[in-house]
């Protein structure tokens, strides 16, 4: 069923994409070219019938939905986030962090008025409050999110918490984890169809069920 | 009048041969107007393929709306066949909101719709025809069935409630194995269900390789009649240019409040989105207070403008082979 054309992988640029690199090489699809240091951002090894390409990690998702990548490496905030028509199909147990809400620390909530909610995560956010019937008031934000509260910007943030450093750092606390976040194996749903010797070979090859 | 090949554009001339295909299988053409009244998919949102719909006031003041999907005002306007069948084609342009794309969009599908009686012989034909729309419009395809009564059967079995239900249903869609194990380890399913489950989601493959494993998995937990049926139903393309092309695939799902039986989607190769997209819908009908039983499909015209692109590099690389 498999094309002649290589495997198409979308990689988070960053410590991450690197970490996956290993694992996919180890697995069987090296591309030594990708470990040069150059600013290129496309490498292929004909060889091993595998292309790879750095993209900003939010965007690898969609290259992958759109099927300019036949598979690619997101972490799940991503996907909850965007909820790209992809299959999942393995949680890689690296880039581990959990998306939490924070607050300052001593925060006491009021429940006769809107929660305002700062976050770059905002259909999770409105998904989790949601669920709980809290009305909230969202604050979009692309970045410094935990100086939002520190402002008087937003009361909570939903944001992304790997060690809890930076919340530390500006007197802020978890109060919920919201859920636990790792790396998945993320595949378009056509791509798939029509290379899934390699995709499965690769899924083995990380230990996976590659059937 | 013949119309000469070359006037037309290539999602026009791929429109009119799969319309020549339906006439030829004996089905009429169904023709719509653009608009609808807005209650009727306000009453049926979830069926929608895309959230937005674009609403209008008419001349005296009913709330109307650009058509988004052909097949509920097909349901509202055809009467019931009982033990007839009503065979319909369409070619027409819904308006909606796609994936990733902001703002609405123009969308040209074709399809069909059966209405009636609809017993194995017209769902192996539907079947049939999907198989021979995607060989018309390329070499590499794949047409992708499951079962949706034996999907939900087996989810039923490990008893979730409506949330972790859809959560599960969502997984399988996305061929998440770790997110179902996890949904049955919060549930507290026992193992041997969570084990089948999984085990039904992983089997994807022509049927040749996988009914036996398909339907050993649904005897074993009571949903036998479920894996007999779609193995009847593949069974006529055993032995055919295509069985190495069907593939049996449980992540292939829909919204169980309108669909039911058979499911499926086509897949061409170098295209990232289905391009056809069908399946028993019997809950629909029921929802709109209709006897009969249904199965239809759509073909997204739009999503093969990158044959056309395919096509015009490979002939502009060969005429540059050519002139060197």
């Amino acid at each position: 069923m498999s094309g002649g054309s290589p495997l198409n992988i979308a990689l988070p640029k960053g410590r991450l994409g690197e970490k996956v690199y290993a694992l996919f090489a180890q697995a069987g699809f090296e591309c030594p070219a990708i470990l040069e240091n150059s600013r290129k951002l496309i490498f292929e090894n004909e060889e091993a019938g595998v292309r790879y390409f750095w993209v900003k990690p939010s965007d690898v998702a969609i290259y992958v939905a759109r099927g300019a990548a036949d598979i690619g490496v997101a972490g799940k905030d991503i996907l909850l986030e965007y909820r790209p028509d992809v299959y999942e199909l393995m949680d890689l147990g690296i880039g581990k962090c959990s998306l939490a809400v924070a607050a300052p620390k001593g925060f006491e909530e009021n429940p006769e008025r809107p929660l305002r909610v700062a976050t770059k995560f905002s259909r999770v956010a409105r998904d989790y409050y949601g669920g709980m019937g809290r009305d909230i008031d969202i604050i979009h934000l692309n970045g410094s999110i935990e100086i939002a509260p520190i402002l008087g910007l937003s009361d909570v943030i939903v944001d992304i918490v790997e060690t809890g450093t930076t919340l530390k750092e500006n007197n802020l606390e978890v109060r919920e984890i919201i859920v636990p976040i790792s790396a998945r194996l993320i595949a378009n749903k056509s791509g798939f169809k029509f290379k899934r010797d390699a995709i499965q070979r690769l899924m083995a090859g990380l230990g996976g069920n590659g059937k | 009048m013949e119309i000469r090949d070359e006037v037309l554009d290539e999602r026009e001339r791929i429109g009119f041969r799969l319309r020549e295909a339906y006439h030829r299988h004996g089905f009429s053409r169904y023709r719509m107007g653009k608009f609808e009244e807005y209650d009727l998919y306000s009453r049926n949102k979830d069926f929608l393929l895309s959230d937005g719909v674009i609403t209008f006031t008419d001349t005296n003041g009913r709330l109307m709306a650009l058509k988004p999907d052909v097949t509920l005002s097909i349901v509202k306007n055809i009467r019931d066949r009982g033990d007839g069948l009503e065979k319909l084609y369409y070619h027409e342009n819904v308006y909606r909101v796609s994936d990733g794309v902001d703002g609405f969009r123009e969308e040209t599908q074709v399809g069909i719709e059966c209405m009636g009686r609809i017993d194995s012989r017209t769902i192996g034909e539907v079947l049939g025809m999907a198989a021979e729309n995607l060989g018309m419009l390329s070499d590499h395809w794949v047409l992708e069935i499951s079962h949706l009564d034996l999907l939900s059967a087996m989810v039923d079995a490990v008893a979730l409630d409506g949330g972790m239900r859809d959560r599960m249903l969502a997984c399988a869609g996305e061929k998440n194995l770790h997110g179902i194990a996890q949904i049955c380890r919060e549930a507290g399913v026992r193992p041997g269900a969570e084990q089948a489950l999984l085990d039904l989601i992983n089997t994807y493959g022509p049927p040749r390789q996988v009914m036996p494993a398909i339907r050993k998995i649904a005897e074993e937990n009571g949903c036998g009649a479920w894996a007999r049926e779609l193995s009847e139903t593949v069974a006529a393309f055993a032995g055919t240019d295509a069985a190495e092309k069907i593939w049996i695939d449980f992540s292939t799902t829909g919204d169980l409040r309108y669909y039911n039986g058979i499911a499926f989607k086509g897949f061409i190769e170098g295209i990232p989105d289905p391009v056809l997209s069908g399946g028993q819908y019997d809950a629909l009908m029921r929802r709109m207070h209709r006897k009969d039983r249904a199965i239809g499909f759509a073909v997204f015209l739009n999503r093969l403008d990158r044959l056309a692109e395919k096509a015009e590099k490979a002939e502009k690389a060969e005429k540059e082979e050519g002139n060197a």
